[in-house]
């Protein structure tokens, strides 16, 4: 378990959001919904972010700029390095027949990346602004939607394989909607690689670490 | 000598990184099962961590059965850290174990009183359970430590570590309410280190126990400064949550240190920091001082 350290191939704005590339070298990409963590410069802990795109010669996070480590990473510049640990946790599992993705907000990062795995099936999103939803651009396929209207009603009857990333609240609605979906959840985690007990969600009645046990997790 | 900071590594999911140490210290045991603060439960700060985990831990018969066995086969010392929330708790969890490296008390958690007197009589009754090494886990939110550490090595402790968090509290940005879900938690990380160093260096003046130092390491000369205000061994911790590789990096680091200052071993800069004191002059007490003067002697 060792971090590597990467130069910063490129960056790019993405509605509010930041498309941070690396240098991949030999650096296992992993499944999608796995993560990775990114030192953040000058912060005392790293950021887990999941890969949203992986070439054979980059890995790319979409990053929202929410508190001072991902701003921080977010004014990361072409060519300036960082340390990264990964591929981490579970990602989602690509057995799935007739797939639906399913992405809220920043939640939508790691599908460009699953999408690309799973031959580019039909995507539903939701966004809280026209803004935000530039962020659609990277998933192929996508139907989006914008707040008032949430994806939820968009989903059609009778799909079985949803897999999601997105807010709580979202996720929790799909969960009473399609017991079978798989839900990338999110938690703020100190090391993720299962040390610091920081980021266990509760699901019936049972706390989990997402870091070792997730971050996908199936519903039912 | 280098060990994790307890609650900062879990050898059973990371066993290279337990593996890279001298010795493991677990989670704290409680006597009955906890699940543990609700999350949020980690916070950062600009020079620091806040956590609010609250001692989540499968409590003693589970880890007794269960975890114990399992991390006996990692191949590493084992320090088994135990709490709990009267002095007959911590001594049913001491009398139950055996064939373990040594037991670190948390005599710091929230609920139990840190008042010199019940960290003594926690550490008596333990004393009175089991002959493995005892070392006491002392909390530095106190003005006075030393007295502590006197209290708990009058009561029998076989050492101490030195030191647990420090209450703090974050506030989010937006919302301006505590980031935590349980308010506040414990801050540790680079900010806790000056804090680490008064504790040993106090500690160290007033008893002759052997100090585990612990608080913000995050490098090889960290470790030195810790040893030279008086540790014989030192705990990593947040350093842990940031880089897994830490404990290697650091050994080297500490080599590097110990080569540049024509340094044999660690331990020949254990106290260190006490004999300029001496040239200069203290307002401490002559009993101390010549305490000091053994140390250097006896270790030199």
């Amino acid at each position: 378990m060792r971090r590597r350290l990467r130069r910063v191939a490129g960056v790019e704005a993405v509605g509010p959001y930041t498309l941070l590339h690396i240098e991949r070298g030999d650096l296992d990409a992993g499944e999608p919904g796995q993560f990775f963590m990114l030192e953040a410069p000058g912060r005392v802990l790293p950021r887990p972010m999941s890969v949203c795109l992986a070439t054979a010669t980059e890995l790319a996070f979409l990053i929202d700029p929410v508190g001072p480590g991902t701003r921080a990473l977010c004014r990361l510049e072409h060519r300036d390095e960082l340390n990264v640990l990964g591929p981490l946790g579970n990602g989602f599992d690509l057995d799935v027949e007739r797939p639906v993705l399913v992405g809220g907000g920043i939640g939508v990062a790691p599908l460009p990346f699953l999408s690309e795995r799973l031959g580019r099936p039909p995507a539903l999103l939701g966004f809280r602004s026209e803004w935000h939803a530039e962020a659609a651009a990277l998933v192929p396929n996508a139907e989006v939607c914008i707040e008032p209207t949430y994806v939820t009603e968009l989903l059609p009857s009778g799909v079985i394989d949803v897999l999601a990333c997105g807010p709580e609240p979202m996720l929790a609605a799909l969960r009473a909607l399609v017991p079978s979906a798989q839900l990338a959840w999110e938690a703020p985690m100190a090391c993720g690689y299962g040390a610091c007990f920081g980021c266990v969600v509760e699901l019936d009645g049972e706390l989990k670490r997402l870091c070792v046990e997730g971050p996908v997790l199936r519903a039912a | 000598m280098l060990l994790n900071a307890s609650g900062c590594l879990d050898a059973l999911t990371a066993p290279e990184v337990a593996r890279s140490l001298d010795a493991f210290v677990t989670k704290t045991i409680t006597p009955e099962p906890r699940g543990g603060n609700a999350p949020v439960r980690i916070a950062e700060t600009e020079s620091g961590m806040l956590n609010s985990i609250g001692l989540a831990n499968p409590g003693r018969e589970r880890f007794l059965a269960e975890t114990l066995p399992r991390l006996r086969k990692l191949d590493v010392p084992l320090w088994i850290s135990v709490g709990g929330f009267s002095a007959e708790d911590y001594a049913a969890t001491c009398a139950a174990l055996e064939d373990v490296e040594a037991i670190e008390l948390n005599l710091s958690c929230p609920n139990v009183d840190d008042a010199a007197e019940t960290a003594g009589a926690i550490v008596a009754a333990c004393r009175a359970a089991t002959v493995l090494p005892l070392y006491a886990k002392l909390s530095p939110s106190t003005w006075d430590i030393a007295e502590n550490a006197r209290a708990v090595e009058a009561a029998g402790a076989d050492g101490l570590s030195l030191v647990n968090t420090l209450r703090g509290l974050v506030l989010d940005e937006r919302t301006l309410r505590p980031t935590l879900a349980a308010g506040s938690g414990g801050y540790s990380g680079p900010a806790l280190k000056p804090v680490a160093l008064a504790a040993v260096y106090a500690c160290s003046r007033a008893v002759d126990l052997p100090i585990v130092g612990m608080g913000g390491v995050q490098t090889g000369l960290d470790v030195l400064e810790l040893i030279a205000a008086g540790a014989s061994a030192v705990a990593l911790g947040t350093i842990l949550f940031a880089d897994p590789a830490a404990p290697a990096r650091i050994r080297a680091e500490l080599a590097a240190e110990l080569a540049a200052r024509d340094l044999g071993q660690l331990l020949d800069a254990r106290g260190l920091a006490h004999s300029s004191l001496q040239i200069s002059g203290s307002r401490s007490g002559n009993g101390t001082q010549k305490r000091a003067a053994n140390k250097q002697k006896s270790t030199a």
